[in-house]
């Protein structure tokens, strides 16, 4: 099976010379939700943002097996959605649905097809009445679902969310839970929490000063690293 | 000074609104290598930004206190194009949303805060923002800022035939003098402010030639005493446009009877007035054209 | 907030709500046209008049009256200051005339502002030939105005809560920075969104909407009424 990403020895190094990532090597394959853990600092995010070629470092990096370059930015950008972690600055339109058909409004769409995508998508994460909100009016938990509604508007074959759980309160974290699990994409999920993780990711990384340290089931992972609070009861 | 609807003669807002709005159209529309929909998102938070920070207060003693108005450090930051739609978009906000300042007097608004406003506040920035009086500098961008403003509201109302006594005009510029020098040390705090915590946040001011430094000096005092003596001595309007031929007879700032006003006043006096607005208009305008080629010739 | 409330009424469902806002921002140019170029002689008619039309109006869209017409006080700030001026300088008249017009246009303001979304208004005003770039400054503008002032009384709170009951002029200075800061870098998030999701130069709108035969009724309703009122006043 071919990879969906595929990263090998992905350096980059920041303008005022942190070396941010350190020979990255790293697969997703169809299928899989891989989380990926690892301290601040790690290099997590500046890994995110080569995936749609926001950061280009140095190395090789292929999503869904085109390099990502700057001819192929447009259509790699349509594969990978990205679900960055403040939802307040991925809905920048004033309505929901002009939000989620934005996505596809730049991929060249009609202004009535791209509405129809949008509904399309803002159906599949239970939105549809949101429809004319402005953004500042929706809860923590339906801001998150219309970011994750804009970019599955643009059909995309994997899905990237960086901390989606911030802000979240239990019923909205199990509600993102229950909904990640019914989309078949394949997902890269960056996350500090540890109980989402366990229950979406079917995999996990981890990653230390700007490398991929470790790769595993999930409960393996956390134990390696000693991912988690690990203090009895106060 | 956000001057509401109902306050200015017909011929005075129809003047500025016909000037400002191409104009700020203009500058949103050419610059097209700065200015493109990818800067979109920072002029918008950055309108956003202003209208935040005036919720913060600023004590300047005697029990009172000040806030932001922005013109001046807009332009330190983003440069006097991105400055002018950003104001002119917090312009239309406040007038729409905030009942501050009106609908039609906004073309008079721009002019006064998003224009002339933007560039008083850029030009002893770009002129002196560069050498050993560059503290110096950003305190007198605010100062002129907000005094070039203020300045040209009143001279607008006075044109609109507010009638105005020189006492309440004396008092009023002496008020306008302290608030303006408060956001000049207010621009001066939050531009180190930002500075400290990344000077690649605000612009350098570029060396300007001589000739063009000289030009712009001297029509900035061009200006600033053509707006003292329009305001500060109202006879002065008078005066010009009995210089240039136009005014026929005598006539007081101090209302002339009601039936007078209606009956044989209105036409010649509000041919007056609409000529002095629009003749100062077009000296406004004139300046501007000359500072934006002066701009331009230094860019390219 | 006042804007959040502004925000919630415009979002209504009377018949004034659901009407284009092209026809409603020419309508609103219709009578503040007629009250600014109303002579002196007859303002408090023309003000009567003009007032029914206001509190008519926003009977009509169901908006709650006493809460419009105290907003739109906002205005008398500057008009008070200026009225006081005028009528110490000696023209009562002209004093009086000033705020009539001020308030009077004040409230037709806001009735547009409270009968139409922001985002539609702003999308009427680029149908009628508004420079896009502005509309769309103004758009992020409004968009991001909920978010910073939010963080600015976040801000202000957070003071607060460490003892500084009124701040010095160098940590209000820091606060501004700080403010200005964060700005910065929400900006720089925005535009990392909007590229992941495709924007290359463009920001894209969706359909326009059609015009109905009510959005032409209402400015010819509105042109008609204005004259009459007009024409009263000056008997």
């Amino acid at each position: 099976m071919k990879p969906l990403i595929q990263a090998r020895q992905l350096r980059y190094r920041y303008p005022d010379g942190t070396l941010a990532l350190d020979a990255v090597d790293f697969d997703l394959f169809p299928g899989e939700t891989v989380a990926i853990f690892g301290a601040n600092g790690s290099g997590k995010t500046t890994f995110v943002l080569h995936l749609n070629g926001l950061l280009q470092g140095e190395g090789s990096l292929l999503v869904c097996g085109k390099p990502v370059v700057r001819e192929n930015l447009a259509e790699v950008r349509r594969k990978i959605g990205i679900v960055f972690q403040d939802p307040d600055e991925q809905l920048f339109m004033p309505t929901v649905l002009e939000d989620v058909a934005f996505g596809p409004r730049n991929s060249g769409l009609g202004p009535e097809e791209a509405e129809q995508r949008a509904l399309a998508a803002m159906k599949k994460v239970a939105m549809s009445d949101a429809r004319d909100k402005a953004p500042y009016h929706l809860s923590a938990g339906e801001k998150r679902r219309a970011a994750i509604a804009g970019v599955l508007a643009m059909d995309p074959e994997i899905l990237v969310l960086d901390e989606p759980t911030t802000f979240l309160d239990p019923p909205g974290q199990r509600e993102l839970v229950q909904l990640l699990r019914a989309l078949p994409q394949a997902k890269l999920i960056v996350t500090h929490d540890v109980a989402f993780a366990r229950a979406v990711a079917t995999r996990a990384v981890f990653f230390l000063h700007g490398t991929v340290a470790g790769s595993g089931p999930v409960d393996a992972i956390i134990q390696q690293f000693q991912w988690d609070i690990q203090l009895g009861p106060a | 000074m956000h001057i509401p609807d109902g306050f200015l003669s017909t011929p005075v807002w129809v003047a500025l609104d016909v000037a400002s709005l191409p104009a700020v159209g203009y500058v949103a529309r050419r610059a097209g290598s700065k200015l493109e929909e990818s800067r979109v998102p920072l002029l918008g938070v950055m309108g956003a930004f202003v209208f935040a920070a005036q919720m913060i207060n600023f004590p300047v003693g005697a029990g009172t206190s000040g806030h932001l108005v922005g013109g001046a450090l807009l332009s330190i930051a983003l440069g006097p194009k991105a400055a002018i739609v950003v104001m002119t978009a917090i312009l239309f906000v406040q007038a729409l949303v905030f009942q501050d300042g009106g609908i039609l007097a906004l073309g008079a608004n721009i002019m006064n805060m998003a224009v002339a406003g933007v560039l008083a506040g850029w030009l002893p920035y770009q002129l002196w923002g560069g050498g050993r009086f560059r503290s110096a500098a950003i305190v007198a961008a605010g100062t002129l800022s907000v005094l070039v403003s203020a300045s040209l509201a009143v001279s607008e109302l006075l044109v609109s035939g507010v009638s105005m006594s020189s006492s309440v005009l004396g008092l009023s510029f002496a008020l306008f003098l302290v608030s303006a020098l408060i956001e000049g040390f207010i621009t001066l705090a939050v531009v180190k402010g930002i500075e400290s915590i990344n000077p690649s946040w605000i612009q350098k001011p570029a060396t300007a030639a001589p000739a063009v430094r000289a030009l712009t000096a001297s029509s900035v005092v061009l200006a600033g005493v053509g707006v003292l003596f329009a305001s500060g001595a109202p006879d002065g309007l008078e005066h010009l446009s009995e210089a240039i031929g136009i005014a026929g007879r005598q006539y007081t700032l101090l209302p002339t009877p009601l039936a007078d006003y209606e009956l044989e006043g209105v036409s010649s006096e509000w041919l007056r007035r609409a000529a002095a607005g629009l003749i100062g208009l077009a000296l406004m305008f004139g300046l501007c054209r000359l500072l934006a080629k002066g701009i331009v010739n230094r860019r390219s | 907030m006042h804007h959040a409330t502004i925000d919630r009424w415009s979002r209504g469902q009377s018949a004034i709500h659901r009407l284009d806002a092209r026809a409603k921002i020419l309508s609103l140019l219709i009578v503040l046209i007629a009250v600014g170029t109303a002579p002196t002689a007859g303002i408090w008619r023309t003000g009567a008049g003009f007032g029914a039309l206001a509190v008519a109006s926003a009977s009509l869209a169901r908006l709650p009256l006493v809460g419009v017409f105290t907003r739109s006080l906002a205005v008398l700030p500057f008009s008070l200051t200026f009225a006081v001026i005028v009528y110490v300088t000696g023209d009562a008249y002209q004093a009086s005339a000033l705020l009539i017009k001020s308030y009077i246009s004040a409230s037709f303001v806001l009735l547009l502002v409270s009968t139409t979304p922001l985002p539609h208004l702003l999308r009427g005003l680029e149908r009628l030939g508004f420079p896009a770039m502005l509309v769309l400054v103004i758009q992020y503008l409004y968009r991001y105005l909920f978010v910073v002032s939010r963080e600015a009384q976040h801000m202000r709170t957070a003071a607060i809560s460490r003892g500084f009951q009124r701040a010095g002029f160098r940590v209000a200075a820091g606060a501004v920075a700080t403010l200005f800061a964060r700005s910065y870098h929400r900006a720089e998030g925005i535009h990392r969104a909007m590229i992941a999701r495709g924007f290359e130069r463009h920001i894209p709108i969706l359909a326009a909407e059609r015009l109905r035969l009510s959005d032409g009724l209402l400015v010819l309703l509105t042109l008609g009424i204005a004259v009459i009122i007009r024409t009263g006043a000056m008997r």
